[in-house]
């Protein structure tokens, strides 16, 4: 039972780095129908920025992470201006290859830049300390992990249902030729969506830092499909949903691992996903939608 | 003989004449000892890159269906034919045929629930099936898991290579110009419409992608035996991404376009070998450039057949 707990622990913090990422991809989803194959690799070059922000500039991990969520929020508007806006009126399809294509391109371009090697994410930013108690092992970095990912779940709460650009976003998300009537800017809005969303991965993407102590330029690929199945498992598009698509993901994955093969770890995330789409494509909290011809 | 099928005879006639001199030539050149070990390494990779792009045009080009777990089946056959002539002693036909059984099985099995996604949604799926054809093959001890299988007989010859190809070709070009090509190229044109007009969309869509994953085996069996080793790493989704890039710069829909494609990818792949991350951000700003300005690819449906290339000769003239 004990076990079990502390499993559920470790699979929490896990969790919390995949619903920051599968909060991006839903926003993006949600708003302009596009599966951001990138934003993995977004959240990639915010592990980067974060790791030279340390190793550099000696900032703390909070000054990091800020770093890194300002650097990728710029990085995600530049891409969805240069990329994507261009294809917002052509075929998914023609969208969603420009989006594999940006993601290989920010994986090569890193590769090419700073060596494919891995790095060491500096242990001076963030000394270990494990805490016991009632018999469970809860190291700092699980809380560090899962209070930033709440803060930040929270702030994004109170941008989506309380400000004026939140109530734009959810306009564009409903009808986006509706919301062009009524006289909201759009293209800012999916600029503000980006920008929002690229930051979100790029807090995750320190947080991966810290969680695996190394970063690579092909990191962001694998928790980038994960964090992916996850906004799919709790119905792609609705924000509450990939919060709670990306606990239950990362929860799964701990269990695989600890009583299972880790081996399979990587398989289980795409049973997963293969099984949603079969049985219900919308996800746990979607909607069925007929289809208009 | 009537006039018109007199022409049609020559025009027969001279296309295979053709076929015959550019395989003999090429025979006589590797007999020869003309040609040295790096172009023949890059002949290969042309002739198992052309199956590939064709094959995966058929599901993504003319059906419609964009499939991005073309690797997942090229491991299948790889294995399979491996497994064959390497663990069984069997020869290298039963092999290739294993392979392609193997592989179109899996593109069935694959096929028939997936099929019913649409759009992104199926590709995520072929994707995340591909991959979870990798997982596997990575965790069967009998096939040494991540290790791979080493030491298999290099019995991938120019002729079973050309055959391969000319036959993947013929094939796919005469089922798109069959009632059944008509079929499937409606539903990429309008499913819902397709389905009012009677199309049994399912059962073509599934049958494109059988066919499809079928060549991709037997592009894994060739591979296999030339390469000496496989590993389930090398059929990760970003060799189906690789593929992906070969169809969309030919253009969805047209399999002369997937040939030179195809070729041109080789080539640029065999010139950026010292420099591989370039190599990859050039696929990258490809696919992406051709996305914006050129969505349906640079021949978009278009064939290059003998009747282009005459009006061209005679528009020069």
């Amino acid at each position: 039972m004990l076990e079990f707990v502390q499993q559920v622990v470790n699979g929490i913090s896990l969790g919390a780095i995949y619903a920051l990422i599968a909060l991006g991809y839903t926003m993006v989803y949600g708003i302009i129908m596009l599966i951001n194959f990138a934003h993995g690799d977004i959240m990639m070059v915010g592990a980067f920025v974060g790791f030279y922000s340390i190793t550099l500039f000696g900032a703390n991990i909070v000054v990091a992470m800020v770093f890194a969520m300002v650097a990728c929020a710029l990085l995600g508007v530049i891409i969805e201006k240069i990329a994507y806006r261009p294809l917002r009126n052509s075929t998914r399809i023609a969208a969603l290859i420009t989006a594999i294509g940006m993601s290989l391109f920010l994986e090569y371009m890193t590769i090419f830049l700073l060596g494919p090697q891995q790095k060491v994410f500096p242990q001076s930013a963030f000394p270990l300390k494990e805490y016991h108690a009632l018999g469970l092992i809860i190291a700092n970095k699980d809380i560090f992990i899962i209070v930033s990912a709440v803060v930040l779940m929270v702030i994004l709460q109170f941008v989506i249902k309380k400000t004026r650009t939140g109530k734009a976003m959810r306009a564009v998300s409903a009808d986006l030729e509706a919301a062009v009537l009524m006289g909201i800017n759009v293209n800012k809005t999916i600029s503000i969506t980006f920008a929002i969303g690229s930051a979100l991965a790029a807090a995750a993407g320190v947080m991966v830092g810290v969680y695996y102590n190394t970063i690579n330029p092909l990191m962001g690929i694998i928790p980038g499909l994960k964090a992916f199945v996850a906004a799919v498992l709790g119905g792609i598009g609705i924000i509450p949903g990939a919060m709670i698509g990306g606990f239950v993901m990362g929860i799964l994955e701990t269990f695989v691992s600890g009583y299972g093969s880790s081996l399979y770890r990587d398989a289980v995330a795409f049973g997963v996903l293969v099984l949603i789409l079969l049985i219900k494509p919308t996800g746990l909290l979607g909607r069925n939608t007929g289809e208009k011809v | 003989m009537q006039p018109i099928l007199k022409s049609k005879l020559t025009r027969f006639v001279g296309e295979v004449l053709v076929l015959v001199a550019l395989f003999t030539l090429v025979q006589y050149v590797i007999t020869a000892g003309l040609l040295d070990q790096y172009y023949q390494i890059n002949l290969t990779s042309m002739c198992i890159n052309i199956i590939l792009a064709v094959s995966l045009n058929l599901i993504n080009g003319f059906t419609g269906q964009l499939s991005l777990g073309h690797a997942g089946f090229m491991a299948i056959g790889a294995y399979a034919s491996v497994i064959m002539t390497q663990m069984m002693n069997q020869s290298f036909v039963v092999g290739i045929l294993v392979a392609c059984a193997a592989a179109s099985i899996a593109g069935f099995i694959i096929g028939v629930p997936t099929l019913r996604l649409k759009g992104d949604y199926l590709a995520i799926a072929t994707l995340a099936f591909g991959e979870i054809i990798r997982v596997v093959l990575q965790n069967i001890d009998a096939v040494n898991g991540p290790a791979g299988i080493v030491g298999i007989p290099k019995l991938t010859t120019w002729p079973w290579l050309f055959g391969a190809t000319i036959i993947t070709i013929l094939v796919v070009v005469n089922l798109i110009n069959s009632s059944y090509g008509r079929a499937i190229v409606s539903i990429r044109e309008d499913e819902i419409a397709s389905e009012l007009m009677g199309i049994n969309t399912t059962k073509y869509k599934v049958l494109a992608f059988v066919i499809g994953a079928m060549f991709a085996g037997l592009a894994g069996a060739l591979y296999a035996h030339y390469f000496y080793i496989i590993k389930p790493g090398t059929f990760s989704f970003l060799k189906s991404f690789d593929i992906l890039v070969m169809v969309v710069l030919g253009g969805l829909g047209s399999t002369t376009g997937a040939i030179i494609a195809a070729m041109f990818v080789t080539m640029l792949t065999a010139a950026l070998q010292s420099l591989p991350a370039i190599r990859m951000i050039l696929y990258a700003v490809i696919l992406i450039v051709v996305m914006i300005y050129r969505p349906q690819g640079l021949m978009g449906n278009k064939e290059l057949s003998r009747q282009t290339l005459d009006r061209i000769w005679s528009g020069r003239k």
